[in-house]
């Protein structure tokens, strides 16, 4: 599916819920089907800097595809790398630098993409993209 | 609710402004008063007063502007000292707050300290206030020692004392610890440093908003906070040090104001206290801090205390209801700080959901990271009272609280 097409998805899915209550259970929800990262990956070295709460993010290239897995050791952050996981995971790292992250303001959770927050969905975003330009620049280069 | 104290809460809620604000559509409960107090509309009016009256710089200028801004930011100096009981007004340093202090200090020892003198700190200290330290030690060759603390928080005075020798030449403890509100015995810290001639700095950020210190009966060598935390403005801090102390260190910055004559080949300081007033301080921010603390006298540290106290033993009481809740920091000697976490629940989950219940709260490591690492855990959700909180701010928070454990379990 494109990314673009998930985003969707994603802003009709919250937008079903009334109130900030019932999405925070949903994205909660939502970070019990995390495609977790093997225990050996939770290191220093693949931990993203900036968040309060500690998450784990892992990046694979498969037949072109960059393969995300991640973890938190805070519920709600599981579920915000969850719904960005959703989104990046199992795409061509070009889309993924491309895409924009809009959809993040439409379904509920503006108040989290502040960089000065300190929850980090921001330094989250960043770090999936860097993974993906990374990759790219790889895949250029060979 | 009943409150037996001498705080007329309704009334003294009316003097903060910011009380009124909605936070995510609901009445705002700020219960991070540790971190920065709220500001009363004397203190803001007195900040507005400055630049619409007679702002100018001070020390410098024979007009009656320059005049009336020297008056009144010295006015605030002699309010400090006497508010303290330091013998002298001069031994009252305005810094940029409790960490610009303490890094004063620390540089003023560069001088005096020996390759493997040692300093003492505690477990319990703000962590970015031991970097000075550290620091100091880099340059200096000397030797930090650490004051345990045990299960309740509390320093292990014992382990203190065997610390302690010929060649203790600083002690730095805070008064009371911004993670865990436990007050630590610092007036039998000081006595028992001073045995053997060793300085003692007491971090009082946490205790100043809570209790009147009184710098001679405690003999303390420096004692620093900062006024954010006494219903002052950002950016101001008090340093008191003792006359003899402040003439034995070094400036801390150069530049104007602090030299009495200048050559290029040397320059004389001025003396005490623009010796470490160099530059244009922050003037409105000084006598916005002489309103404050002003104000605090006038409702009384005491009534403050006992009207806080009474929160705390409250809220206290209604958290130990809630199942597999734990306090960090259960000391008889506690100021109205309470440090916790719930079960295996993330601190940071837990603040985020009372947040959008329009509850501000403390999550985290709160500077503290030896104090975590003791405990073992990553953070803790800390809330902490001033004296325009009410249990019914209390009673709202205990069933937000429970409202993000059902979400989180
Ligand atoms: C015990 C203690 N020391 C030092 C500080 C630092 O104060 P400031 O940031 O005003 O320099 C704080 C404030 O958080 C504190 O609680």
């Amino acid at each position: 599916m494109k990314i673009k097409q998930i985003q969707e998805d994603l802003v009709d899915e919250f937008a079903m819920f009334e109130d900030w209550m019932q999405r925070y259970e949903y994205m909660i929800d939502l970070g019990k089907s995390l495609p977790l990262i093997d225990s050996k990956y939770k290191t220093e070295d693949y931990l993203i800097k900036g968040c309060q709460s500690k998450v784990w993010v892992q990046a694979e290239l498969i037949d072109n595809k960059i393969i995300f897995k991640a973890d938190s050791d805070a519920i709600i952050s599981k579920g915000i790398i969850a719904i960005l996981i959703r989104v990046f995971s199992n795409q061509v790292p070009n889309e993924i630098i491309k895409a924009n992250t809009g959809f993040i303001d439409e379904i509920g959770l503006k108040e989290h993409l502040s960089p000065n927050r300190a929850n980090g969905l921001s330094s989250m975003i960043k770090q999936l993209k860097l993974y993906a330009l990374a990759y790219q620049t790889k895949i250029n280069n060979e | 609710m009943k409150n037996n104290t001498n705080i007329n809460v309704e009334e003294i809620r009316k003097d903060f402004p910011i009380l009124k604000r909605k936070v995510n559509g609901q009445n705002l409960i700020y219960f991070d008063n540790a971190a920065t107090s709220q500001t009363p509309k004397v203190v803001i009016d007195s900040i507005v007063s400055y630049y619409s009256n007679y702002n100018s710089n001070i020390h410098r200028g024979v007009h009656a502007l320059s005049q009336e801004a020297t008056d009144a930011y010295e006015g605030s100096r002699v309010k400090f000292q006497k508010h303290f009981n330091a013998k002298n007004s001069f031994e009252i340093i305005f810094t940029s707050g409790t960490t610009h202090s303490i890094n004063l200090v620390a540089n003023g020892f560069k001088k005096i300290l020996k390759r493997d003198d040692e300093i003492i700190v505690s477990q319990l200290e703000h962590h970015s206030n031991i970097v000075p330290w550290q620091m100091l030690c880099e340059e200096t060759g000397a030797k930090i020692k650490v004051i345990p603390i045990d299960h309740n928080g509390e320093l292990i005075f014992s382990e203190f004392e065997k610390l302690l020798n010929a060649k203790t030449k600083v002690v730095f403890v805070n008064h009371i610890s911004n993670a865990l509100g436990v007050i630590n015995p610092i007036k039998k810290i000081i006595t028992k440093a001073h045995e053997y001639n060793a300085a003692v700095l007491i971090d009082g950020a946490q205790a100043t908003p809570h209790m009147k210190i009184d710098v001679s009966e405690l003999d303390v060598d420096f004692y620093v906070t900062s006024t954010h935390k006494i219903c002052g403005p950002t950016g101001v801090g008090v340093l008191y040090g003792k006359e003899e102390w402040l003439n034995k260190i070094p400036p801390f910055l150069g530049g104007g104001e602090m030299i009495d004559k200048v050559t290029f080949e040397k320059s004389t300081y001025a003396g005490l206290p623009n010796k470490f007033e160099a530059g244009t301080p922050n003037i409105s921010g000084v006598i916005a801090s002489g309103v404050a603390i002003d104000y605090l006298n006038g409702i009384g540290l005491d009534n403050i205390n006992e009207y806080e106290k009474d929160l705390l033993d409250y809220a206290t009481s209604k958290l130990l209801e809630i199942k597999d809740l734990k306090i960090y920091g259960v000391s008889e000697e506690k100021t109205a700080v309470i440090s916790f976490n719930v079960g295996q629940i993330h601190p940071y989950d837990i603040g985020s959901i009372v947040d959008k219940l329009g509850i501000a709260t403390r999550t985290g490591h709160h500077c503290a990271q030896p104090i975590m690492d003791y405990f073992k855990i990553p953070g803790t959700i800390r809330i902490s009272f001033s004296f325009y909180n009410t249990k019914e701010e209390i009673d709202i928070f205990i069933k937000a609280l429970n409202k993000a454990i059902l979400m989180l379990s």
